[in-house]
């Protein structure tokens, strides 16, 4: 496969590659100067837990209206999609399990050993529960 | 990467996963709204890896199998599923998020340094009480979950279990738990920490154990919510966006999902948390018709023959499917009969009352697994002006939910809740298994009308005996 790619296509695939790692870079210089502007508004006075109790208020009411736009006759695909999102919580299981575990014993292990379990459980539902909801949605067919 | 943008990417995935349940407003738009959520998690999992990689050599391994493990037993598990035990499922996974939401808070109390609150002993109290209700709320929706399962599968009676003096332990246990949080703000300690999970286990455990098999689809919306409130008190502790913004998502979900579910039993909430009512549903004993002899007034039954003469005679036909179909797996056989009126010309469609499953919308997709087109099957509010036009209603495994005395009679218990307003229909044929009521242990008035006939017997055989003398 490798040897059908011309030196041409080649410089290409760099080129876009060297493209991709410099939008990560603005990217991430934009949301340094975002947090910066958002920190500099506020005086750096407020405290970052009041941003995210806004974020989970205001998440709450898109949480309502999304939901009762759902149709009843999808209530059960809604419940196994919450069901798998809410597995996110395996970013603190990815956290836990990768932590560094030092001579000194700091709870850390215990920690790692908490962290893998969790991973493991909230592995189990982020892929059942997508899998599980796209089966049953497949099944729901049109009439014809 | 630093951490303002990591925050940036969890924000993404937070919307992607606004936008999954989004999808979900329309069958047409539902499968690409799943793809956002898979999209949205991957998103979140690839930032947390590379914000933080894992440290060593043997955490990256570990990071490698658990998701390898999980992921093999996840995929089983959705695949071999028979869709009448999604309930289970779905309880069965609402568990693992509780147990989920308590080890990542363990591992929060033990590793501060990790997830940037600070050193061991000098966690700041903010953190330590949202880790303290992240853990109290997983631990309940854990076990809670749990015993909603085994209710669910039959492992354990779906019967009212009632302590006495329940709702003083509860209250009892719930006071503790606040105590040993204000302990646990105060002083850190790990076995304090555990006590909450201990008492919040407890708690799971005696909050379901009272609650009956029929109100099961309540439950486990209630479990639903408690996980995402579970994964937002985490969510704060860690101090991310993904996780507050779907755990706000999954609570006011299961939120409305159980407040649908209570209006369609006629039921309040607090009734249904308290417990003791209709435990007998689960298992219905074999010997129902033996308690007709109760009744004085006659009913009217009518062979598979005539039910079928009845029914190729019809020009507009609605199926009023119910749990018993399902338990009797009578689904593909009800479908095919529906194509063959369809083949001579009838109009048919279905209609579903919100509690017609076992949890929200159950009864759509075993339906759908059927082959049933989704645009044949209708909603109460949607069916309820047409029975009035339909030749024949056929009523199969359904009770309670077509029961006209919830109009009229004032002194039944289920006098307000929502019916399909079945009698209306010319004549009603009324599939069932003996003449016992149904779970709110009241007499369906429908089957005593003049145009109600009744065919006794299991689900799947009598709608086998009728589609063959259709043919």
């Amino acid at each position: 496969m490798a040897s059908e790619l011309d030196p041409q296509t080649l410089e290409k695939l760099k080129a876009a590659a060297a493209a991709a790692r410099q939008a990560a870079d603005s990217a991430q210089a934009y949301a340094d100067q975002f947090a910066a502007g958002a920190h500099g508004l506020s005086g750096g006075a407020i405290d970052p837990f009041i941003f995210r109790v806004a974020i989970f208020a205001l998440a709450v009411f898109v949480g309502y209206y999304v939901v009762w736009s759902v149709k009843p006759a999808l209530h059960t695909p809604l419940m196994s999609v919450t069901n798998a999102i809410s597995s996110v919580i395996v970013v603190g299981a990815l956290l836990s399990a990768g932590v560094e575990v030092t001579s000194a014993d700091d709870g850390a292990g215990t920690a790692r050993f908490y962290g893998f379990l969790a991973l493991i459980l909230a592995s189990v539902n982020i892929f059942g529960g997508f899998l599980v909801t796209e089966r049953m949605l497949s099944m729901f067919k049109k009439k014809g | 990467m630093n951490a303002s943008f990591a925050a940036l990417l969890y924000l993404i995935s937070g919307i992607l996963f606004i936008l999954a349940l989004r999808g979900l407003g329309s069958p047409e738009t539902a499968r690409e709204g799943n793809r956002f959520g898979v999209i949205g998690m991957a998103i979140a999992i690839i930032t947390t890896l590379l914000y933080q990689f894992p440290a060593s050599f043997f955490s990256f391994f570990l990071v490698v199998v658990g998701i390898a493990i999980g992921g093999a037993i996840g995929v089983w598990r959705a695949r071999t599923i028979k869709m009448t035990e999604m309930p289970q499922l779905v309880a069965f996974f609402h568990a693992l998020v509780g147990l989920a939401a308590v080890l990542v808070a363990a591992s929060a109390l033990n590793a501060p340094k990790a997830f940037g609150l600070g050193i061991p002993g000098g966690i700041h109290a903010g953190s330590l009480l949202e880790m303290a209700l992240g853990a109290a709320i997983g631990a309940i929706t854990f076990t809670g979950s749990i015993i909603a399962y085994l209710k669910l599968d039959g492992k354990m009676s779906g019967a009212p279990i009632m302590l006495p003096n329940r709702h003083v332990i509860n209250i009892g246990l719930a006071a503790l738990l606040f105590v040993f949080i204000f302990a646990f703000m105060m002083t850190e300690g790990h076995f304090v920490f555990w006590l909450i999970a201990l008492t919040a286990f407890a708690l799971g455990v005696l909050v379901i154990i009272p609650i009956g098999g029929a109100d099961m689809p309540v439950v486990i919306s209630m479990l639903n919510s408690y996980s995402g409130w579970a994964a937002a008190a985490v969510g704060f502790t860690l101090g991310n966006l993904a996780l507050i913004i779907t755990g706000a998502l999954v609570g006011s979900s299961g939120a409305i999902l159980s407040y649908v579910m209570c209006k369609g039993m006629n039921r309040s909430f607090i009734s249904v948390i308290l417990g003791g009512f209709g435990g007998e549903v689960a298992a219905p004993p074999p010997g129902e018709a033996g308690e007709a002899g109760k009744e004085t007034r006659s009913v009217q039954q009518a062979t598979p023959e005539e039910a079928g003469k009845l029914l190729k005679a019809a020009k507009r036909v609605i199926i009023v499917p119910g749990y018993g179909l399902a338990v009797a797996q009578a689904q593909h056989a009800v479908r095919e009969i529906a194509d063959v009126l369809k083949k001579n010309g009838a109009d048919v469609k279905y209609a579903i009352h919100p509690v017609a499953g076992r949890m929200p919308g159950h009864m759509n997709v075993l339906l759908a697994e059927a082959n049933v087109p989704y645009d044949e099957v209708f909603e109460l509010e949607e069916i309820n002006p047409e029975f009035k036009d339909a030749d024949v209603a056929l009523v199969i495994g359904a009770n309670d939910v077509t029961n006209p005395a919830a109009k009229t009679d004032t002194a039944s218990p289920i006098y307000g809740m929502p019916i399909l307003d079945v009698e209306l229909a010319k004549a009603v044929l009324f599939v069932k298994r003996g003449m016992g009521s149904g779970y709110a242990g009241v007499e369906n008035e429908l089957f005593f009308r003049p145009n109600t006939k009744m065919l006794f017997g299991d689900a799947k055989k009598v709608a086998d005996s009728v589609l063959r003398a259709m043919e």
